[in-house]
């Protein structure tokens, strides 16, 4: 029992859990052609099965349960205000199936010639609101306001002592659907984390509509004709957005450090971390000849690093590998789809930057509070 | 002899009926069950006829009707709260316990938390599932937009609404919240690019005028803070929700209702 426990600490650490999920997610949500090749050789398609809603229902349950033998994984899961996330991951892989299956079905229908699901034969197959949709929402509204009834009843919302400013408690955490932003402070500073790449986030979720040319699959669930976009959105919906939540809320102790779900806080834990900046690796590391006083050429190669990361790398790609999207696209949209997803790429570099190699910065001017 | 009507047919009949519900009468054919959608200033928001999948669960997931509801159910147990929170320091937090014990059938601050952390969920699985039906393509690509507004102003107050009980969970998640502002480019005190907004040695973003003193209304969380939110929290960013709100259902009908395949 503690043996399994243990393994599932180990493998949570962002490090592996974070790895694994990157290199199985584009098997199970495949972005190209050669990719759903190994999909489907690799049986993932069966994942939207009926049986399979039903195995891995019943595999979270009964992990949930097991772990709620466990007083660390308990004080967790059960602390009100994580309740909502706890829930959610649960919602997510039912909402996901639900979508996914119905794409699957369409998919299958359209292969052979037919119709998708939702396909209707206008004025014939329509329904009248009265009573056809005023029952449904009424039914809704019911069961709505009786799930909140019934959680309000039997679990009290969270208060705890008095507002008290000088004493900080550990770790301060901001509210559950903030902690993936917060997460990011781990490798990026505030100014990137709480504010550009927000609002980036927000930025690029207003462009979808206007970045996705394709007019296939409008209207009814689908996954084949729009593979690239649907695993992109899923990448960062499931991965960056609620992966890093799940980390967050629920991996995430005192100190802001890595506590598997049996482990216990102790805010004692001592993590060694030395984090080096690029330009502290080229001139004390490699050159050995310290840091230069002047800041431009102390930073020049990280500055020259994400001046080609954002400028130079999206023309080389519309020539060579995005040569297709590139045309598909034009230069406008391919612009601004490009810069936006080696931002939101920028994440998942970091954190393997700072595994690997420690690496704190690529451009490090803290003079100007001016750190990348 | 006059022939038997039910009661409920006679009260359908009826002038108090009628003059209630414009027409009268039980709406039993297809021109009157028409006319009650017509005639509803409430479910004249709907179109009169739909595409079958519109009614299925299995395709709209009804996660759009329950953010809508859920609002509803936070706008009034939020009002009900302001009759018993003062947004002081002096007060708020007493004015919490109060509701809890003292007032009966004191569960509205519960259904308000939680109505708020179930909103949050049902908004972002409306997204999820608009996403998923590529409901967002033309021409429906601007009222996406303005979901994402939505989607942003439903964190806001859920963020603006979590630090008012005043407690300790309420302080120092708002403080690391708000620390973020104080980061941003050009306009916090600590962002890249402040230092350059200066004449000589004058600085003009300082920790006293930058963007997180324009939030907390201060340099530290304090009671200037409090009001700020509750102001925030139940005049503000509802106001600027509900405009939005109105302009994404409208948008729902011009653009066509509910997607279908082209």
């Amino acid at each position: 029992m503690d043996g399994f426990k243990h393994l599932v600490d180990t493998l949570s650490r962002p490090t592996i859990l974070v790895t694994f999920t990157f290199l199985i997610f584009f098997f199970i949500f495949p972005p190209s052609d050669w990719f759903e090749k190994w999909h489907r050789r690799l049986k993932f398609d069966g994942l939207w099965s009926k049986k399979s809603l039903w195995i891995i229902t019943a595999i979270l349950v009964g992990f949930f349960v097991f772990g709620l033998g466990d007083s660390d994984f308990r004080s967790i899961m059960l602390k009100p205000d994580n309740v909502p996330i706890t829930g959610l991951i649960f919602l997510l892989f039912f909402f996901t199936w639900i979508a996914m299956s119905q794409a699957y079905k369409n998919d299958a229908l359209q292969e052979a010639g037919l119709p998708v699901d939702e396909q209707y034969d206008a004025p014939n197959d329509k329904v009248l609101v009265w009573p056809d949709l005023v029952y449904v929402e009424l039914i809704s509204i019911v069961l709505c306001s009786a799930f909140m009834l019934i959680w309000s009843i039997g679990l009290p919302a969270p208060l705890e002592e008095p507002a008290n400013p000088s004493e900080s408690p550990n770790p301060a955490k901001a509210p559950w659907y903030f902690l993936g932003l917060q997460e990011m402070l781990v490798y990026f500073d505030p100014w990137m984390a709480g504010v550009v790449l927000p609002s980036l986030i927000i930025l690029g979720l207003m462009a979808i509509p206007y970045l996705d040319n394709n007019s296939e699959g409008s209207g009814y669930y689908s996954y084949k004709n729009r593979k690239l976009s649907i695993s992109i959105f899923m990448f960062g919906w499931l991965i960056l957005w609620n992966l890093l939540i799940v980390i967050g809320t629920a991996l995430r102790g005192p100190n802001w450090n890595f506590f598997g779900p049996f482990e216990y806080w102790d805010s004692h834990k001592v993590e060694a971390l030395t984090n080096v900046n690029l330009s502290e690796f080229i001139y004390v590391k490699w050159m050995s000849t310290g840091l230069p006083t002047s800041i431009l050429f102390r930073e020049i190669w990280g500055i020259l690093i994400v001046l080609g990361y954002f400028l130079v790398l999206p023309p080389l790609l519309a020539k060579t590998k995005l040569k297709g999207m590139y045309e598909r696209l034009g230069a406008a949209r391919y612009s601004l789809f490009i810069v936006l997803i080696l931002a939101a790429l920028t994440l998942p570099i970091k954190m393997y930057l700072r595994w690997m190699f420690n690496l704190k910065y690529i451009i490090a001017i803290p003079e100007y509070f001016f750190n990348f | 002899m006059a022939e038997k009507k039910s009661l409920l047919k006679r009260l359908a009949e009826g002038q108090v009926w009628t003059s209630i519900f414009r027409g009268g009468g039980v709406p039993k054919s297809r021109r009157q069950r028409m006319m009650v959608v017509l005639n509803s200033v409430f479910l004249h928001l709907h179109p009169v006829r739909l595409p079958k999948h519109a009614v299925k669960l299995k395709y709209t997931w009804c996660m759009g009707g329950l953010s809508f509801f859920l609002f509803l159910i936070l706008t009034i147990s939020g009002i009900l709260l302001m009759f018993y929170y003062r947004p002081t320091i002096e007060y708020a937090y007493t004015d919490i316990i109060d509701l809890t014990e003292q007032v009966p059938f004191g569960i509205m601050r519960e259904i308000h938390r939680w109505g708020a952390h179930a909103m949050v969920i049902t908004v972002w699985l409306h997204m999820f599932r608009v996403f998923m039906t590529g409901s967002y393509k033309p021409p429906r690509e601007f009222n996406w937009a303005i979901g994402v507004v939505l989607l942003l102003l439903t964190l806001l107050l859920s963020f603006t609404g979590y630090l008012l009980p005043w407690d300790q969970l309420a302080i120092w998640a708002i403080t690391v919240g708000s620390n973020m502002a104080r980061a941003t480019p050009f306009l916090g005190s600590e962002g890249p690019g402040a230092a350059m907004l200066a004449i000589g040695d004058i600085n003009f973003v300082t920790v006293a005028s930058d963007v997180r003193f324009a939030l907390i209304g201060g340099r530290f969380l304090g009671e200037a803070t409090l009001l700020r939110f509750y102001v925030l929290h139940c005049i503000g960013l509802p106001f600027v929700i509900m405009i939005f709100m109105a302009v994404h259902f409208w948008r729902i009908r011009k653009d066509g209702g509910i997607s279908t395949p082209v």
